[in-house]
């Protein structure tokens, strides 16, 4: 027993050990404890008498939750269409020898470093109807002029979308970038050889030699979208109305201000299960490839 | 070094095709600039030149009166603090956590790229899983634990609280630096009776300085930014920065004051974005690290 | 100088099996070659001597005694890594010293031991460098030199010439084979370089799929290979074989034709069985064409390799690679016949594949 202590300190198994009892019991054992209140009738006070999936079926017969749902798939799919095009040709042009391009990068890039608090906020202001650009349009004389996306039910979605992509786009061409660096040179005197013409180059011989990179893009915006909670809160508050509920905001709601702990837990384990069954394709082959 | 890389980069044919990158990237630029500079700009501006309604004006007399009246006075609904003790509580909470869980992440990952076991591939997708878990699924669970830790909305429970959700993405992170490390050097380094933890102090830590910067970057970032987490977590006495800054905006007075707003969403915004300026190559290589996770 | 001992080491990894009950025992002193191609387990069986892995059973006893439950620190022994494994943020001085620290040894004792071995491996000018700013000889350098500072008496080298380029290696080696006179040192010596086996060793272990095939002085090696595999492992060009049936009589049947072999020295009586005959280039004699007991074979091409050269016949259906003079080779006829030298020859049981 003591040479095995002492053989222990020689090796990682421990440290090893006691991260994954951290990662086991705060993640994984929290999941659990989730899931188990969610099929519960729990309320104000957790309640430990289980009832199936009542929750469940509230949830699913939940306005709100069908709302927050809907728009997370319409926020979610402009997002990453957006963010992940407007990177890419971000990434195309800074890596076509342009002149000032680190400066251009820099700006490009420092969305990344502001909370999405401020940039809701700042959002916020810019599209905001009054003080705004639409205010700025009428004062200027265009007395007709309309952008008032932010207060429009129908539309404040869309002022979401423009400034996560204002956030999120540096992200996304920094990966590309660095995956268009890897392209060997080699190839690219093949192009040339064979006189490929630029678009159907990068289409048809560049970015499916990239489809891992793409991938890793694609995921990380996933998982921005449904965790996405901060730019609603500073932006729209989910208004106007609902307009801009979204999955995230719904379970905190539920959590700590309707205090509704079960339904909230519902939301979570649902949250969840989108995050790994968008997850999925990707892990199977990131794992697959290495065994 | 981009020249070389980039040598073989046809340049656009044509002129006109070269001129219209260009319009692109600047027009994107601007686009990226835009919500920026307007708050500045309106931040410098006394509220009688914001009532005049022209955002885009630059300002006529430009004047500090907001800056230091979010500095120190702005009014939340419960004081007139400004979000000075904002930026105090983030600090705070920022050093701790950032240190802890870039210092602890470093052991966690040198321990996983040593781990040899058929189930280390196992263990390494539950952790990878662990990024993308929503905070949703674990936050109910995560406040009964701290609260009967006694932790709950204070200063200690806060740090913790960052520490273990940031370890899955540092352990990572440093996972995949120190698999390229030689196993032979910390063969050797048994070899001569260093323990695990005296190998990856004295010689594998020493190493690592670049991967710790760019990790240190990646989580202070992440911890400074936090909504949610010091929302729920932080208790009233330690609320970061981003929490006073929603507070003050939204407090019901505050908001026919646009330009001490915007000065406050500056001054929550400049830390990270000094960081961001100041260590620009770290934290590209960072988030490019950071994406291929796994 | 101690002596080490393997027993019966046994290892497997995923259903893999590494090391096949291994057994070898090194005298004190002895410098032994551990070679085989890459993956047949010898760098595990390295690490396992060292401690660094473990092993599914087995005994590994250094001066008669058991070592198999200590650390490797605690096992009296150094290590030479094939990428050298210098601590990179450390100076030459604390590379060296940093084990003797971890150990508690006065700083006195210290700085005597790190001088000693610095003046041997003359890298005395180095000792306030980091490793980045040291060519790959003086990394090598300083790598021996921190092993010989934590055990002079049993040293362990894991491929360590193999990053040096071909004038460097020739160097070091001739180099450490003096050290080795010097220290007297035990040293086991894993590579996959015949050169590096047959001019270091005292003697070589061949090692094949977790096996030892055969553990005998170099030239014992080269001339009386115990298998197959070794014959034709050893030696370059590889040595020629034929198949063919062995009769009571001592008589070699291939091909129709039927070879004497009675000047072999066999190892076991007479039995009839299925057979290879083994040949290395040297050992044929290149005769005229119908020569008295001789096989005809002809010429395919010739190499010219500076001191002398290499005939690449066709005979019974096979490829024979003959060592030749140059003016031999030069005036080589098509139509030639061989005459084999058969008490040099080794033959091999077809079915167990070890030398008869």
């Amino acid at each position: 027993m003591k040479t095995w202590l002492h053989r222990q300190t020689f090796k990682p198994d421990i440290t090893v050990a006691v991260f994954f009892g951290v990662v086991a019991i705060f993640f994984y054992g929290s999941i659990l404890w989730t899931f188990y209140m969610s099929l519960t009738r729990s309320t104000l006070m957790p309640n430990y008498a289980v009832v199936g999936l009542d929750q469940y079926v509230k949830l699913f017969t939940n306005y709100r939750w069908l709302v927050s749902c809907l728009n997370m798939v319409i926020f979610g799919v402009l997002f990453i269409v957006g963010t992940l095009g407007f990177g890419t040709i971000l990434a195309i042009f800074a890596d076509r020898r342009i002149q000032a391009e680190s400066l251009f990068r820099t700006i490009f890039l420092y969305p990344l470093a502001v909370s999405l608090i401020v940039t809701g906020l700042s959002w916020r202001w810019v599209l905001d109807p009054v003080n705004g650009l639409q205010g700025l349009m009428r004062n200027a004389g265009w007395e007709n002029f309309t952008f008032d996306w932010l207060t429009n039910p129908d539309r404040a979605i869309y002022t979401l979308v423009i400034a996560s992509i204002w956030h999120s786009s540096g992200l996304v061409m920094v990966i590309v970038l660095a995956g268009l660096r890897g392209v060997d040179n080699d190839l690219w005197k093949a192009i040339r050889m064979e006189g490929i013409p630029l678009w159907r180059a990068y289409l048809q011989v560049i970015f499916p030699g990239m489809r891992p990179v793409i991938a890793s893009c694609v995921v990380l915006l996933m998982s921005e979208v449904i965790r996405g909670y901060d730019l609603v809160i500073a932006m729209t508050k989910g208004g106007p109305g609902i307009a801009t509920e979204m999955p995230a905001k719904f379970a905190v709601d539920f959590y700590f201000a309707r205090v509704n702990l079960g339904l909230a837990s519902a939301a979570s384990i649902v949250m969840l299960m989108l995050s790994l069954l968008m997850l999925l394709p990707y892990f199977y082959s990131e794992f697959r490839k290495r065994t | 070094m981009s020249h070389a890389i980039q040598a073989e980069r046809p340049v656009f044919g044509p002129r006109i095709a070269r001129f219209g990158l260009y319009a692109f990237l600047i027009a994107s630029a601007a686009f990226f600039l835009l919500p920026l500079l307007l708050i500045i700009s309106n931040s410098l501006k006394p509220l009688e030149e914001i009532r005049q309604g022209n955002l885009l004006a630059l300002p006529v007399r430009p004047t500090f009166d907001a800056w230091i009246t979010a500095w120190k006075s702005a009014c939340t609904e419960l004081e007139c603090g400004g979000v000075r003790p904002g930026l105090w509580n983030s600090i705070k909470i920022a050093i701790p956590s950032v240190a802890i869980s870039t210092l602890v992440g470093a052991l966690n990952g040198y321990a996983l790229a040593q781990w040899k076991s058929r189930r280390a591939n196992l263990i390494m997708l539950l952790i990878t899983i662990g990024l993308f878990i929503p905070y949703q699924a674990m936050l109910y669970p995560t406040v009964k634990i701290l609260s009967s830790m006694g932790l709950f909305r204070t200063y200690a429970g806060i740090v913790l609280v960052h520490v273990i959700y940031g370890l899955p993405y540092t352990t990572l992170l440093f996972r995949n630096f120190y698999v390229g490390v030689p196993d032979e050097i910390s063969r050797a380094a048994r070899m001569e009776g260093a323990s695990f933890l005296r190998t990856f102090w004295s010689v594998i830590l020493p190493i690592s300085t670049n991967i710790l910067v760019v990790v240190a970057i990646l989580q202070f970032t992440g911890i400074w930014n936090d909504y949610l987490l010091g929302l729920i977590f932080a208790g009233n006495d330690n609320l970061p920065m981003t929490v006073q800054l929603t507070n003050i905006v939204n407090n019901a007075r505050g908001s026919v004051s646009p330009n001490v707003n915007m000065a406050a969403a500056v001054i929550t915004a400049v830390p990270t974005l000094v960081v961001y300026f100041l260590s620009g190559r770290y934290f590209v290589r960072g988030i490019a690290a950071g994406a291929v996770k796994g | 100088m101690s002596s080490v001992s393997i027993r019966q080491i046994r290892k497997s990894f995923a259903g893999l099996t590494v090391l096949d009950s291994v057994d070898m025992e090194i005298a004190p002193g002895e410098f032994v070659v551990i070679l085989g191609s890459s993956g047949c387990g010898k760098s595990t069986l390295l690490n396992v001597i060292a401690g660094l892995d473990d092993c599914d059973s087995g005994q590994i006893l250094i001066n008669d005694v058991d070592v198999s439950g200590l650390e490797p620190s605690q096992r009296g022994l150094a290590m030479v890594f094939q990428s050298y494994a210098l601590f990179p943020a450390m100076t030459v001085r604390r590379n060296l010293s940093f084990g003797m620290e971890i150990a508690g040894t006065p700083k006195a004792k210290i700085a005597e031991k790190v001088a000693w071995a610095a003046k041997l491996l003359q890298i005395e000018a180095l000792l306030e460098r980091k490793p980045s700013q040291l060519s790959g000889g003086q990394r090598q350098r300083v790598a021996i030199g921190r092993a010989l500072v934590r055990s002079s008496s049993i040293c362990l080298f894991d491929e360590p010439l193999s990053n040096l380029d071909a004038k460097l290696r020739a160097e070091t080696r001739v180099e450490l084979k003096e050290l080795h006179e010097t220290l007297k040192s035990t040293m086991i010596y894993v590579t996959h370089d015949q050169i590096e086996a047959m001019t270091m060793a005292d003697r070589v272990a061949v090692m094949h799929k977790g096996r030892v095939e055969q553990f005998a002085e170099p030239q014992k090696v080269y001339e009386k290979p115990a298998s197959l595999f070794v014959a034709g492992f050893i030696g370059s060009p590889a040595m020629n074989f034929l198949k063919g049936y062995l009769e009571g009589t001592r008589r070699f049947k291939t091909h129709d034709v039927s070879l004497d072999a009675s000047s072999y020295g066999f190892a076991t009586g007479p039995a009839a069985e299925e057979a290879i005959l083994g040949i290395r280039c040297e050992d044929v004699n290149v005769v005229e064409r119908g020569a008295p007991d001789s096989i005809p074979a002809t010429l395919a091409f010739t190499e010219l390799l500076g001191a002398d050269a290499l005939g690449w016949f066709d005979c019974l259906g096979q490829r024979f690679s003959v060592k030749l003079t140059i003016d031999a080779a030069r005036t080589m006829q098509k139509d030639v016949g061989f005459r084999f030298n058969m008490s040099k020859a080794s033959f091999f049981s077809a079915a167990t594949e070890r030398r008869l």
